[in-house]
C-alpha cells in the first residue's frame, strides 16, 4: 500500500475524531455535573453536602413581588431590557435587638419598599411604611435600585441610604423608631442614575463615607427623555454612563462631595461596587465593576485614589461586569474578588472573573489572575449578584450566585437581535430608538442559579439542583444572613419582577460556626472596614464588615465563620479601621461574640 | 481574500537579488498585516482573549502544517498559511478555555488535507475550523461578534489596511459587490423584520465585520476564478447571509460563507471538466489554483 494512501485514512481518523471532541468534552461535563446530584433530596444533600436550602418565604411572612418600573414611551420597544433592574436586598438589624432585618426594593412608580422586621419567632413583618421609608417611589423622584446601610452619625443606628434612578435619599435611622429623610440637608445632588453605592470610611477619620457608581448620565430622565441617544455607545467600552460621587462626611450631618478631588473620574457604566482593604494597607481600596466596559480598582493611600485596573490585571479585558464580592476562598489571609459577566452558548461566552491575588504579589505591585475556570465558577449564564459564605460550615467560603435577564416568552429568544445591534458603531448602539423591538422575546431567560461548594483544594463544585435551590426567576441580589440566629448562613435573594426569595439554611450539625458581632468607637460605629483574621485548625480566614457587596445587595454585618469538625479555636485578631488591633482568645465554637473596640 | 490562501496564492514576480533585500517576498504581506490589526485592534480596545490564546492557536496550526505538509507533499511547507490560519483563529474564536484554541486550529489545518476534491481543498480553513466549532461546541465557544469596540477608528483601520490588500491583490470588486448587496439586502430584511433599518446595517460596521469581508469571501479556495463567478458568488453569500439572517442565526456570515463556498468551488470544477471534455479551453482570469 501507498505511504499517502494510508496517511490519507489516519489523518481522516483524526479527523472524525477532532470533529467529536466537543461532544465527548460535553459528555464528561455532564457526568461531572451529575456526580454533585441533579434533583433536591435533603437527606441526600445532607449525606453529601452538609446541609440544604428550603425557600420559606411565604411560610415566614414574606410576600413580595418586585414590580418594573415603566420608563419613557419612546423606549416601549426595548422597556424589559432597559427595566431590567431594581430588585435588591440588604440585610440590617435596625432596630438594635440582635436579630436581622430585611430592606428589599421596589422599582414601580408607585411601588411600597419593604422592611421586614424579625419577629424573633421565626416571622417577619413588613414596617416600612409605620416607619417612612416604603412610600420612596413617588412619581417625579425616580424609583429604588436598591439600599445599603450605615451609621454615618455614629449614633448606633443603621442610617439608609436608598440607591436611585432618580434623587437619591438618605434617611437617618431615630433610635429604630422611624426614619426621617435628610437627603436635602446631607447636600445630596438632585438626580443620579445609580445602581451601586458603598458605605466605607475611606480617610479612616472615624465617620462612614458614601461612593455612588453612576449608570446612566445624571442629566438622563428615564421617565421624560429629551433624546433616545441616552444607550451606552460601546458594548465593551462605552464611557459615556454617569459620573461617580465620593461623599465625604464632614460629621455635622453634611457630606462633600470629593470624587475629582480624590482621582475618581470615570463614565464608565458601574453596576456594582465594594471597597476592601486587599492590601493590608490599613485603607480600604475601591473595586467597581462595569457594564460596557472594563473594571476599575481604586487604590487608596489613605487621602487619594489612583486607579490600577490594568496594573493589577483586572480591569484590560472588558466584560459585562454586575457584581464586586470579596472572599477569601483559600483561608490565605487574602481577598479573591468574584466579578459577574455574561455567558449564553452560543451567543456570547465571556465568562465570569475570580481575580485572585497572584503569589509573591503584594502592597502597590498587586497583581491578579483570573482563576475562574481553574476553580469551577467561570459559566453562571447571565450573571448578577453573587456572595461569598460557608454554607455548610465546613471551613471555606462556597459561592451564591444568581442569574437570569429578561424572561419572557420561553420559546422566543432576543439574543441574534441583542448581537446585531450590540456590534455596531456607536452611533447606532447608542441610539435606543435604532433598537430592535423585543415583542415579549426572553433575553437569557428561566436561568438555572448555582451554589457552588468550595472543596477547599482548589475547585468549586456546583449543587444548587442537589440542595434545593431550584428557581429560574431574573435574579438580581443576593444577601447572606444568620436569620434565626442558628450558627448557619441563610439567604435572601431578590428577583427583577419576581417574588423575594428566602432559603432557609439547615446544616449538618457536626460542622461548627463561630460569629462576630462588632461595633467601633474611634472607628465607625458601623465597624465597617473592620477585618476578622480568624486562626483554627492550624489556618486562618479572614472577613470584614461590609458596606454594601455583590449587586445591590448588602450581607448581615456580623461576620460568620464555618469551622468544619472538630474545631481548634486558636483566636482572632481584630484591626478596626483605627488602625487599632485586638486580640481575642479563648473563643468558643458555637457562639455568637459581640465585641466592641477598645477605647 | 482569506489570508491563509492569501499567503499561498500571491502572485510570485520575480525580481533581482538586489531588489529582493529592499522588498518583501509577497507571502510574508498578508501575515504581516494580518499581525498589524491584531496588534492595533488589542493594544487599542484588548480585542484579544489573551495572549497565550492566539500564541497557542498559532503555534497548533503551524506544528499541524508542518506535519501534515510533510506527511502530504514530502517536503516542508511554507508556514505563512498557517500562520495567518492561526491568527484568524485567536481573532475571530471567543471562548474562556484553552482547549478551543487548539481545537479550532487543528480541525482547520487538517480539513485542508482531508476535504479535497481533485486536489482542491474546499472550504476556507479558519470559517471550516470556526464553523464546526459553533456547530459542535456552541456551550464552549462563540466568536468575535460584540467584543471588539464600537469605535470608528478601529474601523476605518481595518477599512484601510483591507483595502490596500485586497486592491493589491486585483479583488476589491469582491468586497464591493458583498457590501452593496448586504446594504441592498438589509432594506429588504428591516423590510421584512419591522425593525429599524439602521439595526439590520448595524453589523456590517462592527470591524469583525471588516475582517469577514476582507479576509474571508475573497478567498480564492471558496470562490470562482472569472472575475463575474466571483462577483456572482459575493452576491450569493450576501443572500444566504440573508436567509440566515431572517431565521436569527448570529453568525450569519460565517455560516453563509461556509456553505456558499464550497458549492461555488463545486460547481466551478463541474463546468471545468465539462468543458474539458469538450475541448472548450478553460480561461483563468486571476490567480492559479496552488497544485
Amino acid at each position: 500500500m501507498k505511504q499517502v494512501p494510508v496517511a490519507r485514512i489516519i489523518v481522516s481518523i483524526f479527523f472524525v475524531g477532532l470533529l467529536m471532541t466537543p461532544a465527548a468534552m460535553r459528555w464528561r461535563s455532564a457526568t461531572r455535573a451529575n456526580a454533585a446530584g441533579t434533583s433536591p433530596d435533603r437527606q441526600a444533600a445532607m449525606a453529601r453536602h452538609g446541609f440544604y436550602l428550603e425557600e420559606v418565604a411565604h411560610s415566614v411572612g414574606i410576600d413580595f413581588v418586585h414590580e418594573a418600573p415603566t420608563l419613557d414611551a419612546k423606549l416601549l420597544p426595548i422597556m424589559p431590557e432597559v427595566a431590567s433592574m431594581g430588585a435588591s436586598v440588604s440585610i440590617v438589624d435596625f432596630d438594635r435587638d440582635g436579630w436581622p432585618d430585611i430592606y428589599v426594593t421596589n422599582s414601580a412608580e408607585g411601588s411600597r419598599n419593604r422592611l421586614y422586621r424579625n419577629m424573633h419567632d421565626g416571622t417577619f413583618k413588613d414596617v416600612a411604611g409605620d416607619l417612612g421609608i416604603a412610600d420612596v417611589n413617588q412619581a417625579g423622584t425616580g424609583v429604588s435600585m436598591g439600599a445599603v446601610w450605615g451609621d454615618y452619625d455614629n449614633d448606633g443606628y443603621e442610617d439608609l441610604f436608598l440607591i436611585k434612578w432618580g434623587r437619591p435619599e438618605l434617611f437617618h435611622n431615630d433610635h429604630g423608631q422611624g426614619f426621617t429623610r435628610v437627603s436635602d440637608q446631607a447636600g445630596l445632588p438632585p438626580w443620579i442614575n445609580a445602581n451601586t453605592a458603598v458605605w466605607f470610611d475611606y480617610d479612616g477619620d472615624g465617620l462612614l463615607d458614601l461612593f455612588v457608581g453612576g449608570y446612566y448620565p445624571e442629566d438622563v430622565d428615564l421617565w421624560h427623555l429629551k433624546s433616545t441617544r441616552m444607550m451606552p455607545d460601546s458594548f465593551e467600552y462605552a464611557k459615556n454612563g454617569g459620573r461617580k460621587y465620593l461623599f465625604h462626611n464632614l460629621g455635622n450631618g453634611r457630606f462633600d462631595e470629593v470624587s475629582a478631588k480624590v482621582g475618581i473620574d470615570s463614565r464608565r457604566w458601574a453596576l456594582a461596587s465594594s471597597a476592601a482593604d486587599l492590601r493590608g494597607t490599613g485603607h480600604p481600596d475601591l473595586f467597581i465593576a462595569n457594564d460596557y466596559g472594563v473594571s476599575e480598582l481604586y487604590l487608596n493611600d489613605g487621602k487619594k485614589f489612583h486607579e490600577a485596573g490594568q496594573q493589577t490585571g483586572v480591569g484590560f479585558a472588558p466584560k459585562s461586569g454586575m457584581n464586586v464580592a470579596f472572599g477569601d476562598i483559600f483561608n490565605l489571609g487574602r481577598y479573591a474578588v468574584y466579578v459577574s459577566n455574561i455567558s449564553e452558548n452560543g451567543a456570547l461566552i465571556q465568562g465570569n472573573n475570580l481575580w485572585v491575588p497572584k503569589e509573591g504579589t503584594q502592597g502597590e505591585a498587586i497583581k491578579y489572575e483570573n482563576l475562574a475556570r481553574d476553580m469551577g465558577v467561570e459559566l453562571g449564564g447571565w450573571s448578577f449578584g453573587a456572595q461569598f459564605g460557608d454554607l455548610n460550615n465546613d471551613g471555606t467560603l462556597d459561592l451564591y450566585l444568581t442569574n437570569g435577564y429578561v424572561s419572557l416568552d420561553r420559546n422566543k429568544s432576543y439574543w441574534y437581535d441583542f448581537t446585531k445591534i450590540a456590534g455596531g458603531n456607536s452611533s447606532i448602539i447608542g441610539d435606543a430608538k435604532d433598537w430592535p423591538a423585543m415583542d415579549g422575546r426572553s433575553l437569557s431567560g428561566y436561568q438555572q442559579k448555582h451554589v457552588w461548594l468550595n472543596d477547599g483544594a482548589g475547585k468549586f463544585v456546583d449543587v444548587a439542583q442537589a440542595i434545593g435551590v431550584t428557581d429560574t426567576y431574573d435574579g438580581r441580589a443576593v444577601a447572606l444572613a444568620d436569620l434565626w440566629n442558628r450558627g448557619v448562613l441563610d439567604v435572601v435573594v431578590a428577583n427583577q419582577r419576581g417574588p423575594l426569595l428566602v432559603y432557609k439554611n439547615t446544616v449538618a450539625p457536626e460542622n461548627e460556626w463561630i460569629e462576630f458581632e462588632l461595633e467601633g468607637n474611634k472607628s465607625n460605629r458601623s465597624a465597617i472596614g473592620a477585618q476578622v483574621a480568624l486562626t483554627w485548625n492550624d489556618q486562618t480566614q479572614i472577613q470584614q464588615v461590609s458596606g454594601g457587596s455583590g449587586f445591590s445587595a448588602q450581607n448581615d454585618r456580623r461576620l460568620h465563620f464555618g469551622l468544619g469538625r472538630n474545631a481548634r479555636l486558636k483566636g482572632a485578631v481584630i484591626r478596626w479601621p483605627s488602625g487599632k488591633t485586638q486580640t481575642v482568645d479563648s473563643l468558643v465554637a458555637g457562639k455568637m461574640y459581640k465585641i466592641e473596640e477598645p477605647k | 481574500m482569506s489570508p491563509e490562501t492569501m499567503a499561498q496564492s500571491t502572485p510570485q514576480i520575480k525580481i533581482s537579488s538586489k531588489k529582493r533585500w529592499l522588498s518583501l517576498d509577497n507571502r510574508f504581506v498578508p501575515p504581516l498585516f494580518i499581525t498589524l490589526i491584531l496588534l492595533v485592534g488589542h493594544l487599542s480596545f484588548g480585542i484579544l482573549e489573551s495572549y497565550q490564546k492566539t500564541l497557542l492557536a498559532i503555534m497548533t496550526a503551524v506544528v499541524a502544517e508542518l506535519i501534515l505538509g510533510r506527511v502530504f507533499t514530502h517536503q516542508w511547507p511554507h508556514l505563512a498559511s498557517a500562520y495567518i490560519t492561526g491568527i484568524s483563529v485567536g481573532i475571530l474564536l471567543r471562548s474562556p478555555a484553552f482547549w478551543p484554541y487548539v481545537l479550532c486550529s487543528l480541525i482547520a489545518i487538517t480539513s485542508k488535507y482531508v476535504l479535497r476534491l481533485n486536489g482542491r481543498h474546499l472550504w476556507n480553513p479558519s470559517n471550516f475550523g470556526i464553523c464546526a466549532m459553533l456547530f459542535l461546541a456552541s456551550d464552549a465557544v462563540a466568536t468575535l461578534s460584540i467584543q471588539w469596540g464600537n469605535n470608528l477608528w478601529a474601523m476605518l483601520v481595518i477599512w484601510l489596511l483591507g483595502s490596500v490588500i485586497i486592491w493589491r491583490l486585483r479583488r476589491f470588486h469582491i468586497c464591493a459587490v458583498y457590501v452593496g448587496s448586504f446594504l441592498l439586502l438589509s432594506v429588504l430584511r428591516a423590510w421584512i423584520t419591522g425593525d429599524p433599518w439602521l439595526s439590520e446595517v448595524s453589523p456590517i460596521t462592527g470591524p469583525e465585520y471588516q475582517l469577514f469581508i476582507f479576509f474571508m469571501i475573497t478567498d480564492p479556495k471558496t470562490t470562482v476564478k472569472s472575475k463575474m463567478g466571483q462577483s456572482i458568488v459575493a452576491f450569493c453569500v450576501a443572500v444566504v447571509e440573508m436567509l440566515f439572517r431572517l431565521d436569527q442565526s448570529i453568525y450569519a456570515p460565517l455560516y453563509a460563507l461556509f456553505w456558499v463556498g464550497p458549492c461555488a468551488t463545486l460547481i466551478e470544477m463541474w463546468i471545468v471538466s465539462r468543458r474539458s471534455a469538450n475541448g472548450t479551453p478553460t480561461k483563468l482570469t486571476t490567480n492559479t489554483v496552488r497544485p
